[in-house]
C-alpha cells in the first residue's frame, strides 16, 4: 500500500488480441518509455498518468495465454508481480472469450498481487448473443470488474481510478482463489510442508507446489536448488505420483471458472453465423485463402512502388544530394579525404538509413494492419502447410513475402513470431528471398548478357534462388536446430478494424528502432565501406577494396569471374544496386547504360555472366539487413553465421552453375 | 446424446462435436494448450479438416488453429447428436 503522492506501479496483463496495447495508449498517451525487458529481446513499454493527484507507473506486460508454458513473455509476468512488487495488477480480458480468458486470472490469482479485472469488448460479446453482468462477476470473483469499450475509449478513466482505490485499501486482498483438483490435495499439502522455510522471499509454498505439480521446468528448477537433497527426492517421489496433476489443474481452473460464470454470464439467444465465421469461409479455405493473401500482398508492393519509392527517391534527390552537395563546397579547401569521408561515407550512410524510411513505414503498416485485423493469424494458418515442408512455421510467410520488395522488413517482421526457434530461423532465411534491388540488378544485366534470352533465364535465377532458400531451410533446421519441432498452435482472434493510434504507434515505434539500433551500424558500415574504397589515396582501381578483390581472384577463378566482377560483389554489400555501378566504373563504360550493357556483352561469356548473376542472387546481405539481423538477434554471432552461410552458398552455387555451363559448352560461346 | 469410442482430433471431419479425453504429447503442449481453452473435458466443435494441412477448432468461443501433428495428439470422444 502507497501513501498519496508516492507514485505507484501497475501492471497491465492480458491474453493476446484483448485490446491490452490499446487500453495502454489511452492510459499513458505520450509518455510512453519504450525499453527492453532485461536480457530479453521482448519490449518494455512503460508510461506514467496522473489520476487524482497521484503519479501512476504503468507497465504493459506481454500478452501471455498462462503462466506456465515455458516463453519468455509469461517468464516475464511473473518475474515482474514477483520482484517489482505492483500495488495493483489489472487484467484485461476479452468479454466474447470470457472463460478463456479468466484462465489467466486463475494464474494470476496465485501470485501475491491484487488484481482489478478489465472487461473488454462488451459490445462484440453482445453481438455473439453473450451477455455479461460485471457487477454479478465481480461478486462472485470477489475482485473490481470493470466495463470497457478500449477501441472507443469507454471505461478507462473509471477502470484506472478503481486500480488507485484497490492500490489504497487497507483491507486485505481477499478473492476467490481456484483450488487444486481433489485427487493432488493432500499431495499439494504435503509438498507445501517439505517446502516450507525452504522458498525464499517473494515466492509462496503454495504457488511453488501447484508450479511444481504442473511440471513447470523454472520453478522445478529453482526448487531443486533450494531444497536439501533428502526433501528433494522425496517431492520428486510425490511427483512422480501425481504425474497426472498436470492435466487436472488446468481442468480443476476451468470448472473454477465455470462456478465463477455461471451466474454472470447469460446466452439469452443463440448467435447467427457471425462475421468471423463468414469471413473465415473464404480465409481460411486452402484455395481462396492463399489467393486473398496474394491479393492482399500484391496491394501492399502496389503501395509500396507507388508510394513508397518515389518518396525514398524524394528524400535522396532533395535531401541526402543537396547536403551532399553542400558538404562538398563548404569542405572544398579540406583535404580530399576529409570531404570523401563525410560526403561519400558519412553522409551516404546516412542517406542510405534515411532512405529506408519509407518503404519500412509501408511494409509496417501492412504488417500491422494485418496483425490488428486477424488476417495475419489466417495467413499463418493457410500457409502452415506449405512453410512446414521446408522446416519453418506458418507465422514465417508473411515476413518472408514481405522479403521479396525489402529484406530489412523481413527480417524485422521476424519479430511478429513468438517462438524463438521459428523465430530465428526466419531471419536467417529472410536475406534469401530476393528482394526488388537484386530484382533491379538481375533486370539490368540479363538482357546486357542474353538478349533476347533474358526472360528465361532472370526466372531460372530466381527458380534457383528460391531452391536454394528451401533448401537452406531444411538444412538448417536439420543441422541447427536438430530437426526439433516447433508445436503449430494459434488463434485466430475475431476480426476486428484495426484503431489508427494503434497502428501509428507500431509504425513509428518499429521505424524509430530501425534508426536508432541498425541506422547506427549501417553509418559506422558504409564509413569503413568507403575507407576500404577510397584508401590508400589513388583511385577504386588501386584501393584497398580492389586489392582485396584481386586477393580474391583465385577465387573468383573458380567461379569464372575476374577480378571487376569480385570487386562489384563486394560493392552490393552497400547496397545490391551499386553492383552495376561498380561493373561501370571498372569496365570504363562510362556514365550511359548502354555503354556498359554493350561493355559486358562483348567481354563476358555467357557462363561467367550466369555465375556472376547467381552470386549476385545469394551473395552477402545489404549493410541495411546486416544491421536489422543484429538488431533482431541481438547476437553478432548469429549474424556472422547468417552472413558467412550466405557468402558460402553464393560461391558454391555460382561455382556450380559456372562448371555445368562450361560442361554444356557456353564457356566460350558469347551470346 | 450417444458416445463412440475415444480417437484422435486428426480424423473428426468438419462439423464434428467432441470432448477432449486425454491429451499426449507431454506437458509443454498440454499447458499451451490449456491457456486457449482447451483441456481435458473440454468440448470442442472441429471447424475444418481437410486431411491434410492444419485442423481448426472452436473451444470456448475461441478458433484454435492445430498442426496435424499437434491435432494427433489431442483425443477426443466424439458426440453424435
Amino acid at each position: 500500500m502507497s501513501a498519496a503522492g508516492e507514485p505507484i506501479l501497475i501492471g497491465i496483463a492480458g491474453q493476446p488480441n484483448v485490446g491490452k496495447s490499446t487500453v495502454f495508449n489511452l492510459v499513458t498517451g505520450l509518455s510512453q518509455h519504450i525499453g527492453n525487458w532485461p536480457g530479453k529481446t521482448i519490449e518494455r513499454r512503460e508510461g506514467t498518468v496522473t489520476c487524482d493527484g497521484t503519479t501512476l507507473r504503468i507497465v504493459d506486460l506481454p500478452g501471455t495465454y498462462s503462466l506456465t508454458a515455458d516463453s519468455p513473455e509469461e517468464r516475464i509476468t511473473r518475474d515482474f508481480i514477483l520482484r517489482e512488487h505492483p500495488d495493483v495488477v489489472i487484467m484485461i480480458a476479452d468479454a466474447a472469450a470470457l472463460e478463456r480468458n479468466l484462465y489467466l486470472l486463475a494464474e494470476l490469482l496465485a501470485l501475491p498481487v491484487r488484481l482489478v479485472l478489465g472487461l473488454n469488448m462488451l459490445d462484440v460479446a453482445e453481438s455473439q448473443g453473450i451477455a455479461i453482468a460485471p457487477h454479478v462477476l465481480a461478486a462472485t470473483l470477489g475482485l473490481p470488474v470493470m466495463p470497457l469499450v478500449a477501441s472507443r475509449g469507454e471505461g478507462v478513466s473509471p477502470l484506472l481510478r478503481e486500480a488507485l482505490r484497490l492500490a489504497r485499501e487497507p483491507a486485505p486482498f481477499a478473492p476467490s482463489r481456484p483450488e487444486i483438483a481433489a485427487p493432488h490435495r493432500a499431495a499439494l499439502a504435503q509438498l507445501r510442508g517439505l517446502l516450507a522455510r525452504h522458498v525464499p522471499e517473494p515466492c509462496e509454498p503454495t504457488w511453488v507446489a501447484t508450479k511444481l505439480l504442473e511440471g513447470d521446468r523454472e520453478v522445478t528448477e529453482l526448487a531443486h536448488g533450494w531444497l536439501p537433497e533428502r526433501k528433494w527426492r522425496a517431492v520428486q517421489a510425490l511427483l512422480e505420483a501425481h504425474e497426472d496433476a498436470g492435466l487436472d489443474i488446468p481442468s480443476g481452473r476451468y470448472e473454477w471458472i465455470g462456478r465463477m460464470t455461471r451466474a454472470a454470464v447469460r446466452r439469452p439467444h443463440l448467435a447467427h453465423a457471425s462475421l468471423t465465421d463468414r469471413l473465415d469461409r473464404w480465409a481460411v479455405h486452402p484455395l481462396w485463402g492463399v489467393l486473398l493473401l496474394f491479393a492482399v500482398s500484391a496491394l501492399v508492393f502496389a503501395v509500396t512502388f507507388q508510394v513508397g519509392a518515389p518518396a525514398q527517391q524524394w528524400l535522396d534527390s532533395a535531401g541526402i544530394e543537396p547536403l551532399r552537395a553542400w558538404a562538398a563546397r563548404a569542405l572544398s579547401g579540406a583535404p580530399p579525404w576529409v570531404t570523401g569521408l563525410l560526403a561519400d561515407g558519412l553522409l551516404a550512410g546516412a542517406g542510405t538509413v534515411v532512405t529506408f524510411v519509407p518503404i519500412l513505414m509501408v511494409f509496417f503498416t501492412a504488417l500491422g494492419v494485418l496483425e490488428a485485423s486477424g488476417l495475419f493469424a489466417r495467413a499463418a494458418y493457410v500457409m502452415h502447410r506449405f512453410m512446414y515442408l521446408i522446416g519453418l512455421h506458418g507465422k514465417s510467410f508473411l515476413p518472408l513475402f514481405l522479403g521479396f520488395g525489402c529484406n530489412v522488413p523481413a527480417v524485422m517482421g521476424a519479430r511478429i513470431i513468438e517462438e524463438p526457434r521459428p523465430r530465428l530461423l526466419t531471419i536467417l532465411l529472410a536475406p534469401l528471398v530476393p528482394c526488388s534491388a537484386r530484382l533491379a540488378v538481375i533486370a539490368f544485366l540479363t538482357p546486357a548478357f542474353f538478349g533476347g534470352a533474358a526472360l528465361p533465364v532472370a526466372v531460372g535465377l530466381v527458380i534457383i534462388n528460391l531452391a536454394v532458400l528451401a533448401a537452406t531451410g531444411v538444412a538448417l533446421n536439420r543441422a541447427v536446430f536438430h530437426g526439433r519441432h516447433t508445436p503449430f498452435i494459434i488463434e485466430l482472434p475475431l476480426y476486428h478494424v484495426p484503431s489508427a493510434r494503434a497502428l501509428a504507434r507500431f509504425v513509428w515505434t518499429n521505424t524509430l528502432v530501425f534508426l536508432r539500433n541498425a541506422g547506427t551500424v549501417i553509418v559506422v558500415l558504409s564509413v569503413l565501406v568507403w575507407a576500404a574504397a577510397y584508401l590508400p589515396g589513388a583511385d577504386l582501381d588501386h584501393s584497398y577494396l580492389a586489392r582485396f578483390g584481386r586477393a580474391l581472384a583465385p577465387l573468383g577463378t573458380a567461379l569464372g569471374l575476374d577480378w571487376r566482377m569480385v570487386v562489384a560483389l563486394l560493392a552490393s554489400f552497400i547496397a545490391k544496386e551499386n553492383a552495376i555501378a561498380t561493373l561501370g566504373i571498372l569496365y570504363s563504360a562510362g556514365a550511359s547504360g548502354v555503354g556498359l550493357a554493350q561493355t559486358l556483352a562483348a567481354q563476358v561469356s555467357p557462363a561467367t555472366a550466369l555465375s556472376f548473376l547467381t552470386a549476385t542472387m545469394l551473395f552477402i546481405p545489404c549493410v541495411a539487413t546486416v544491421a536489422a539481423m543484429r538488431q533482431e538477434t541481438h547476437s553478432w554471432r548469429w549474424t556472422l553465421f547468417g552472413v558467412t552461410l550466405m557468402f558460402v552458398l553464393a560461391i558454391g552455387a555460382a561455382a556450380v552453375v559456372y562448371h555445368i555451363c562450361r560442361l554444356m559448352g557456353a564457356g566460350f560461346a558469347h551470346a | 446424446m450417444t458416445t463412440s469410442d475415444v480417437g484422435s482430433l486428426a480424423v473428426l471431419p468438419a462439423g464434428t462435436h467432441a470432448v477432449v479425453r486425454r491429451l499426449r504429447g507431454g506437458r509443454g503442449l498440454a499447458g499451451r494448450l490449456a491457456g486457449m481453452g482447451l483441456t481435458v473435458g473440454s468440448r470442442l466443435e472441429v471447424l475444418q479438416n481437410r486431411g491434410h494441412g492444419p485442423v481448426l477448432v472452436r473451444v470456448r468461443d475461441t478458433r484454435i488453429g492445430l498442426g496435424r501433428g499437434e491435432a494427433a495428439k489431442v483425443l477426443v470422444e466424439a458426440l453424435h447428436p
